[in-house]
C-alpha cells in the first residue's frame, strides 16, 4: 500500500467520493488506441484507461497476430505481445502516469508473455484469474492454468521490486456472463483473490457482473465485500462491477437504462470503480465515442446516487457464498490444488460450462420475481444452504428466453420511467 | 465380433459443434446443441476456440453428418477461412457438409464479398445472426437425416 499505482487511484477517487468508469476498449491500430486512450482520459467522468487485447494473442496464437500487425489486418483488440515495444510506447507516451493508470485486459488462461510485454512499457495493472480465464473461455486444462496464474501472478509482483505496486483484477465475479447464480461468482472472485495474494499481488481488485435482479446483486456485493474484509488482510483491495455482461438491450433507451443500474449498484454497494458497456454492445464492438458517451452517462448517473451498503452476511448470497469459499479452502493448504480437486470433485460447478474440467451437474433458472436461483446443485457443498427447484428439461427457446431476458426487460418500454439524468447527446463516431 | 466397426447409418451420424479458433464465447454453442438435438441430431459440442487441428481430428473420429462453426467475437471471418480451407485439403473430409454463422465481423455482419468467399472456400452456407438468419438455419436442419427421435 504505497501510494502508486491503479489501486491507490481508485482508492484516492472513492475517498474523494468518485465512482471510477472504466470502458473495454481495444483496437489493433496503435494510433486508434492512442486515441482511445486520450478520449477516455478526457471524458467527463473519474476514469481510468484499458488496453484490450486482441483474441489471437489471447489463446496464445501469436503467429496470427503477428501476421495481422504485418498486413495491417484489423484485430479484436490490441496486439501488446506482437506490436514492438517502442510502438506500444509511443501509444501510452504523455497519457499513462499516476493520474491516468491504465489496466491491461486479456482473457489469456496463460498470460506471462503479456505480464511480460505490459511491464515492459511501464504497466502493472491487469486481470483475470486462474478459473476465470480458463474454464468459461477455451479448452487449456485447469491444471495448466492454475500454473501459468501463479507465474504470472510472481512475475507481474516481482514489479514490487521497482517501486511500482502492481494490480491485479479477479474476472471471476462474471464466469459465464449470464445465469450463474451470484453466489458462485462471489465465492470464484474471493477465490481468485486468494490466489493472486498468495501469490505475491499485494493491489487486488473483486469483480462482480450485474444480474438479473437489484436485489440480489446489492446482497452479492456486500457479501463479497464481507468475504474480502475477512480472507484479504493486509492487501489493498477494492470492488470494481461490471455492467451486465449477457445479451444486452438493443434499443438505446434500454442500454442506457440498464447501464444506469449498473452504475446505481456500484455507488449503492459501495463499490469503488465500474466497467461500462455500451449501446452498440448488442451489435458490435462499439466505438470511442459510444464509448466516452457511456463512461459520462455512467458517471452522471453515479453522481446522484448515495451510498447505502447493506449488512453483508444476513443474505442466502452469503450463506452460500460463504459455503462455497470455506469448502474449497478446506480442502488443501496450497490453493491452486484445492481449486484443482473443488472442480474435480464438483464443489465448484459452473452451470451450462462446456469446459472437460467443469463437472457440468449443475443448472440455474430465472425466478418469477427476477433472482437467478438453483435448479441443481450437482455436488456442490450446498445441501441445507441453497433453495433448489429442480426444473424440467430445457429447451432451445426457454435457453434463448432465459439469456434474453435482461435485454427484453430494458428494452420493454416503461412509461412511468423517468431518467435519472439526461441521455448523452449523439455525437460523431 | 468384427475389430472393425461398421460404418454408422446416416441417421446416426453426429453434428459437430465448434466455437471459432480465437472465440471464447460459450451459449451460442450450448443454444446450437440444444437446437440440433430438437431436430433429432445427436450433438458433440466441441465448446470454444476450437483449433483446426481439434476440428479435424474429431471430423475424422465422427464422421459427422454436419459441421456447424459458430463465432460472435468478431474474428469469425478470417478464423472461419483458415478452418474450413484446412478441413476441406482433407479427402476424407472434402465433402462433409459445413456451415458457419454468428457475428462474423468486427464491424457487424459480413459484406457479400466476405460471404461469397467463405462459401468459396468450402462452407456450404452462411449464416448472420439476424432473425433470418437463424430462420434459414432452421431450414437448413429440416433437409438433413435425423435421427428416430425417442
Amino acid at each position: 500500500m504505497t501510494g502508486v499505482g491503479f489501486g491507490a487511484f481508485v482508492r484516492r477517487a472513492h475517498d474523494a467520493g468518485h465512482l471510477v468508469v472504466q470502458p473495454r476498449m481495444g483496437m489493433s491500430s496503435p494510433a486508434r488506441m492512442r486515441a482511445g486512450l486520450l478520449a477516455t482520459r478526457s471524458a467527463a467522468a473519474t476514469t481510468v484507461g484499458t488496453i484490450t487485447l486482441d483474441s489471437y494473442t489471447r489463446v496464445g496464437d501469436l503467429e496470427s497476430a503477428e501476421l495481422a500487425v504485418l498486413e495491417g489486418v484489423a484485430l479484436n483488440g490490441y496486439p501488446i505481445v506482437s506490436h514492438e515495444t517502442t510502438t506500444t510506447l509511443k501509444v501510452l507516451e504523455g497519457i499513462h502516469g499516476p493520474d491516468f493508470p491504465v489496466q491491461v485486459r486479456h482473457g489469456s488462461a496463460a498470460p506471462q508473455d503479456i505480464f511480460r510485454a505490459l511491464t515492459a512499457v511501464g504497466l502493472d495493472a491487469s486481470e483475470g484469474g486462474p478459473v476465470s480465464y480458463c474454464l468459461p473461455y477455451g479448452r487449456v486444462p485447469l491444471r495448466e492454468s492454475v500454473a501459468h496464474w501463479a507465474v504470472s501472478c510472481e512475475l507481474l509482483a516481482a514489479q514490487r521490486e521497482s517501486g511500482g505496486e502492481p494490480h491485479l483484477e479477479t474476472f471471476g465475479g462474471c464466469v459465464l456472463g449470464q445465469l450463474c447464480p451470484p453466489s458462485l461468482l462471489v465465492a470464484v472472485s474471493v477465490l481468485e483473490a486468494l490466489f493472486f495474494r498468495r501469490h505475491g499481488i499485494r493491489s487486488i481488485s473483486v469483480s462482480y457482473a450485474q444480474q438479473t435482479d437489484p436485489g440480489q446483486d446489492a446482497e452479492a456485493v456486500a457479501a463479497l465485500r464481507s468475504l474480502c474484509a475477512r480472507l484479504l488482510p493486509d492487501t489493498e483491495w477494492h470492488v470494481v462491477v461490471y455492467a451486465y455482461m449477457g445479451l444486452f438491450p438493443e434499443t438505446e433507451q434500454g442500454a442506457y437504462r440498464l447501464l444506469g443500474k449498473a452504475a446505481e449498484l456500484a455507488v449503492a454497494s459501495g463499490s469503488e470503480r465500474l466497467i461500462v458497456k455500451t449501446v452498440a454492445e448488442s451489435r458490435r464492438i462499439p466505438s470511442v465515442a459510444e464509448n466516452v458517451a457511456a463512461l459520462e452517462y455512467a458517471a452522471a448517473v453515479a453522481a446522484h446516487t448515495s451510498r447505502a451498503p447493506l449488512d453483508g452476511t444476513a443474505t442466502q448470497t452469503y450463506a452460500e457464498a460463504s459455503a462455497l469459499v470455506n469448502a474449497v479452502l478446506e480442502l488443501d493448504d496450497d490453493l491452486g490444488a484445492a481449486l484443482l480437486t473443488a472442480f474435480a470433485r464438483g464443489y465448484l460447478d459452473v452451470p451450462y460450462c462446456l469446459h472437460p474440467d467443469n463437472a457440468g451437474f449443475s443448472r440455474s433458472y430465472i425466478a418469477a420475481d427476477g433472482r437467478l436461483c438453483w435448479a441443481d446443485i450437482g455436488r456442490m457443498p450446498l445441501n441445507g444452504v441453497a433453495d433448489v427447484r429442480p426444473a424440467r428439461a430445457i429447451t432451445s427457446a426457454d435457453l434463448l428466453d432465459s439469456l434474453s431476458y435482461v435485454r427484453r426487460s430494458f428494452d420493454r418500454h416503461h412509461p412511468g420511467d423517468r431518467w435519472p439524468v439526461e441521455l448523452p447527446a449523439p455525437r460523431g463516431a | 465380433m468384427s475389430p472393425f466397426p461398421t460404418a454408422p447409418a446416416p441417421g446416426d451420424q453426429p453434428v459437430l459443434v465448434a466455437g471459432g479458433i480465437s472465440d471464447s464465447h460459450t451459449w451460442n454453442l450450448v443454444y446450437l446443441q440444444l437446437l440440433l438435438e430438437e431436430h433429432g441430431h445427436r450433438v458433440v459440442n466441441l465448446g470454444p476456440c476450437v483449433p483446426e487441428d481439434l476440428l479435424i481430428s474429431e471430423a475424422l473420429a465422427h464422421r459427422p453428418a454436419l459441421i456447424v462453426v459458430s463465432s460472435v467475437n468478431g474474428h469469425g471471418y478470417h478464423d472461419g477461412m483458415r478452418t474450413v480451407t484446412r478441413l476441406r485439403e482433407h479427402p476424407e473430409l472434402a465433402g462433409v457438409p459445413a456451415v458457419i454463422g454468428g457475428k462474423l465481423g468486427i464491424a457487424g455482419p459480413c459484406g457479400d464479398d466476405e460471404v461469397a468467399a467463405l462459401r468459396a472456400a468450402g462452407y456450404d452456407a452462411v449464416f448472420d445472426d439476424s432473425a433470418e438468419g437463424v430462420a434459414a438455419f432452421r431450414r437448413m436442419l429440416d433437409t438433413l437425416p435425423q435421427r428416430a427421435l425417442v
